[in-house]
């Protein structure tokens, strides 16, 4: 702080405040009408205190789940999701770290090659090759499977380049003395650079669970068999049922719960996930 | 390209190493890549069971189709109203949080979790509130003298969308004006105070300009999740309706090619987007190759 000036302190955490309001508001919402009963919401507008179903409610969510609109328990739906997020990250940091570790450490035939064709996976999100993605999974049998909606999504050029800028500032010496000392290849990437990656893999981890998470569109092509169903997508059907409205407290309980584990992740773990975010964008 | 001075001798090892990452980049990214290509020069009749090779034809029909022409400017719209809403809103408060010393973890922590929540989640929390029957915004946009429907009206629908995608990013944009504030020199400013700057001029002619290639970034960066990453904010809103009137590149990609089953036209579109992605993706590339030279 350079001067003091009292009026903009004062303005800057008005600012602030208005900031975290726009923020927190759609959800303190969420979070309101999920603990309100059925008929609370007949009256015209939505209540702003917190009412006294939310217990029931949310038990009635997870165990239960509105059937009428081909949604199964949020239980289910949440385990989903929790399988496919963290076996996307884990397999994305796998395959990620073991491609940037032989493009850096070995100089072979293609090389180049082969560091491009991962570049080519940046440009193609799976927004704009739906159909042939889709009929590819299809031909393989992986519809309505785990692998099907985890494996396609597991390329990554990001974390490929992640590890790859890291791997270049591990100094050369190490590999020397390794060597030296008669350790193979895999030890070495056992035994030194693994230890050496741990930060990254973790912020990595932070940022690709959620990836994983947040998935929508993919879900939704591959899964007709409610037992697949991730909770991002469920919540979909639950809210378009035909032209209804919706049971506001049960969307709303769903939309809490499928919005806290990435959101926990994020503030309990934030030095991580800012590292990750901030480092995969270079 | 860059690789280490001393490196192991294995011939065989490397090609296994990149097996798993080659194998799902070439089935699930390249394969079906070059089948969209294929599929837009080709016109499948009605039953689906035989293709004719017409060259252009699905292009050119794109072309001189006004829904298409329609669908481009309302993304040009959304995307740079995203962008812009966004990243302002983010930098007032990125600067501000720069101001406060004791509290800015607090304030960082409520400001940052928006990021984990998945795009079609922020478009039902923003249909709840702006729910024509009772959503609060809604309610008090009436109260106002506002008859908001964004059923039936295509420019509200287009006002929704683009609040709840901006809502999401705002954190995103925060914490890297953040990062970018923290890397302007203390000395710079203290100079400036002392030549008699106040807080506003110092912003303007010393912070902001030093902040350009934060800024740069970001606009590509926001470009790209306006058009791209936005699919479940419109889904769980508007279903690019009314009347077309939120129907983006990439949705209409979706309500052409897998509702519609119009295999032609919706590859022609795909590869159209490839295109748009591929040379956003070199802006960004070539730029950060420039920011690493600083």
């Amino acid at each position: 702080m350079i001067e003091n000036r009292p009026f903009l302190a004062f303005l800057t955490h008005l600012v602030l405040i208005i900031g975290v309001i726009i923020v927190v508001f759609p959800v303190y919402l969420a979070f309101v009408a999920s603990t309100h009963g059925s008929g609370d919401f007949m009256r015209g507008l939505v209540p702003l205190l917190p009412g006294p179903h939310m217990i029931e409610n949310y038990s009635f969510m997870l165990n239960e789940g509105i059937s009428t609109a081909g949604a199964p328990p949020l239980s289910i739906m949440l385990l989903n999701s929790l399988v496919m997020a963290i076996a996307i990250a884990v397999g994305k940091i796998i395959i990620s770290i073991l491609s940037a570790y032989a493009i850096v450490f070995f100089k072979f035939p293609f090389r180049m090659l082969a560091f491009w064709i991962i570049f080519i996976t940046l440009m193609l999100p799976v927004e704009v090759r739906i159909v042939p993605t889709f009929k590819v999974v299809a031909d393989l049998g992986m519809l309505n499977s785990y692998p099907g909606l985890i494996i396609p999504l597991i390329a990554s050029a990001t974390a490929t380049f992640l590890f790859r800028q890291f791997f270049l500032t591990v100094p050369d010496e190490l590999m020397e003395a390794a060597r030296v000392d008669g350790a193979g290849p895999m030890k070495f990437f056992r035994d030194i650079l693994l230890p050496l990656s741990r930060t990254n893999i973790a912020a990595l981890f932070v940022i690709l669970f959620i990836y994983g998470w947040v998935q929508y569109l993919w879900p939704l092509l591959v899964t007709t068999d409610s037992r697949y169903y991730t909770v991002v997508m469920g919540i979909k059907r639950l809210a378009a049922t035909a032209d209804a409205e919706p049971q506001w407290n049960f969307v709303m309980a769903a939309v809490i719960l499928a919005m806290l584990p990435p959101v926990l992740v994020v503030i309990l773990m934030q030095r991580l996930f800012v590292k990750g975010l901030v480092e995969t964008e270079k | 390209m860059q690789a280490k001075r001393t490196i192991f001798p294995n011939k065989i090892l490397p090609y296994m190493l990149l097996v798993p990452q080659l194998a799902v980049t070439l089935i699930f990214f390249i394969w079906p890549a070059l089948q969209a290509v294929k599929s837009s020069f080709e016109l499948a009749d009605s039953w689906g069971f035989q293709t004719t090779f017409v060259w252009f034809e699905n292009y050119r029909r794109l072309f001189v189709d006004p829904n298409y022409f329609a669908s481009v400017g309302k993304t040009a719209i959304f995307a740079f109203s995203v962008t812009a809403l966004s990243m302002s809103l983010s930098l007032i408060l990125a600067v501000a949080v720069n101001r406060v010393l004791r509290t800015n973890r607090l304030y960082t922590t409520l400001l940052v979790w928006p990021y984990a929540v998945a795009p079609v989640v922020v478009g039902i929390l923003w249909w709840f509130m702006f729910n024509p029957t009772i959503g609060i915004a809604s309610y008090l946009l009436r109260a106002a003298g506002v008859d908001w429907n964004h059923r039936m009206d295509g420019n509200d629908a287009m006002i929704l969308v683009i609040i709840a995608a901006s809502w999401k990013q705002i954190s995103y944009n925060f914490l890297f004006f953040v990062a970018g504030l923290q890397s302007v020199p203390q000395s710079l400013i203290e100079a400036a105070a002392i030549d008699g700057a106040g807080p506003f001029k110092r912003f303007w002619t010393i912070v902001f300009p030093l902040l350009s290639p934060t800024t740069f970034f970001l606009l590509i960066v926001n470009m790209n999740y306006a058009m791209f990453d936005t699919f479940g904010i419109i889904d769980a809103t508007t279903q690019g309706g009314p009347a077309q009137a939120t129907n983006t590149l990439v949705y209409k990609v979706y309500t052409d090619g897998f509702l519609g089953q119009n295999i032609g036209s919706s590859s022609a579109q795909s590869v159209v987007l490839m295109i748009v992605v591929i040379a956003l993706t070199a802006i960004q590339f070539r730029y950060v190759e420039r920011r690493v030279q600083y």
